[in-house]
């Protein structure tokens, strides 16, 4: 057993001795805070070509949606892919929610509720500036799932209403891809901007860009919802 | 200087994997490997001299934009990670439900 968990740390050791005399040894990695980023894109990229072809001022969000729209589909279907695998392990017969230790007196219960349409509304600010801020639905849709998080752990008789958010689910992910067929018969290529591009910096503004981070925020929203009521549900009598 | 801190953590997380036989501890382990990466890729693009790549209306001349590039990529990579962890987590609750322990070694007695 000890043997064991030397050789687990020589190995740990070795390689990261390994990684970090590659990294000194390359011309490829610079060093911290020394990064040539006009080697990498041309400044004037951002400022010019970036807001005549996506319009996003976040220009993450522009790369995340707007360039690789196509790779963030694929990452919100592993996250259902994932959900739906939580869902098979617990899933089963009729389920019941977990007891709480302590039982919730007027003031907790009536306090999370006003907490959770705050937390609520913050979310949706964040999802609706996605393209102007920092944010955007990943953020927004896991700042949902923790308002529902609140509710389940200060009212001992809350329950989501898991099936909702199942439609809820089904309905963004199909929009999301039905946004980029339209892409593909309106314009040339799967997911590609068909609606006009506009003022950076306004809210409606960047085609495409902000329907489909709602849509995403509403998915994740849902889905880690749909965890989260997974966990704290056990079956009925057990 | 942050590389290397990704780096160890990265070895921690390594480490704990090789080592732990408690699931929870594993994933523990995971998520702490994951938590490396992502820091040394967004490290990757860093520059002092940066802003965040937002355009504004004031942008000051002479400053530059990080490279939004890895922000992007890491950005993917925390959302699987969390799907991964959820889908871990549940496969140690079936675990739990099943054995009544969360140490793998003890798992084998069980009918």
């Amino acid at each position: 057993m000890k043997i064991k968990n030397l050789f687990g740390l020589l190995l740990s050791l070795v390689l990261g001795v390994f990684i970090i005399l590659a990294m000194n040894n390359s011309e490829i990695f610079p060093a911290f805070g020394e990064a040539n980023i006009a080697g990498r894109v041309s400044q004037d990229y951002f400022a010019d070509a970036n807001v005549a072809e996506v319009g996003s001022a976040n220009i993450v969000t522009a790369i995340v949606i707007g360039y690789r729209g196509f790779d963030t589909l694929g990452e919100v279907t592993v996250l259902f892919i994932s959900a739906l695998g939580v869902a098979i392990i617990f899933g089963g017969k009729k389920q019941s929610r977990l007891d709480l230790q302590f039982k919730p007196n007027f003031m907790l219960r009536v306090g999370s509720r006003v907490l959770f349409g705050i937390i609520l509304v913050t979310s949706f600010y964040i999802i609706f500036h996605g393209h102007l801020t920092p944010g955007g639905g990943f953020p927004g849709g896991a700042i949902i799932a923790s308002a529902v998080l609140l509710l389940y752990l200060a009212d001992d008789r809350f329950r989501s209403n898991v099936k909702g958010f199942k439609i809820l689910e089904g309905v963004a992910g199909s929009l999301f891809v039905i946004i980029g067929l339209l892409g593909l018969v309106l314009a040339t290529y799967f997911l590609q901007n068909f609606l006009p591009v506009g003022t950076v910096g306004d809210l409606l503004s960047a085609g495409i860009i902000p329907v489909i981070y709602v849509l995403i925020g509403l998915k994740v929203g849902s889905e880690i919802s749909g965890i989260v009521d997974n966990f704290l549900t056990e079956e009925g009598s057990a | 200087m942050i590389q290397y801190a990704a780096i160890i953590l990265f070895v921690f997380g390594l480490y704990g994997l090789f080592v732990n036989r408690n699931v929870i501890k594993m994933i523990v382990s995971l998520n702490i490997m994951e938590i490396g990466l992502n820091i040394f890729i967004i490290s990757i693009g860093f520059n002092y001299e940066g802003i965040a790549p937002i355009l504004t209306s004031t942008t000051a001349n002479g400053l530059i934009y990080v490279d939004p590039l890895p922000q992007a990529l890491v950005l993917t990579a925390i959302v699987i990670g969390v799907g991964t962890t959820a889908l871990g987590l549940a496969i140690a609750k079936s675990i739990h439900k099943t054995y009544n322990t969360f140490e793998l070694d003890e798992t084998g007695d069980a009918e």
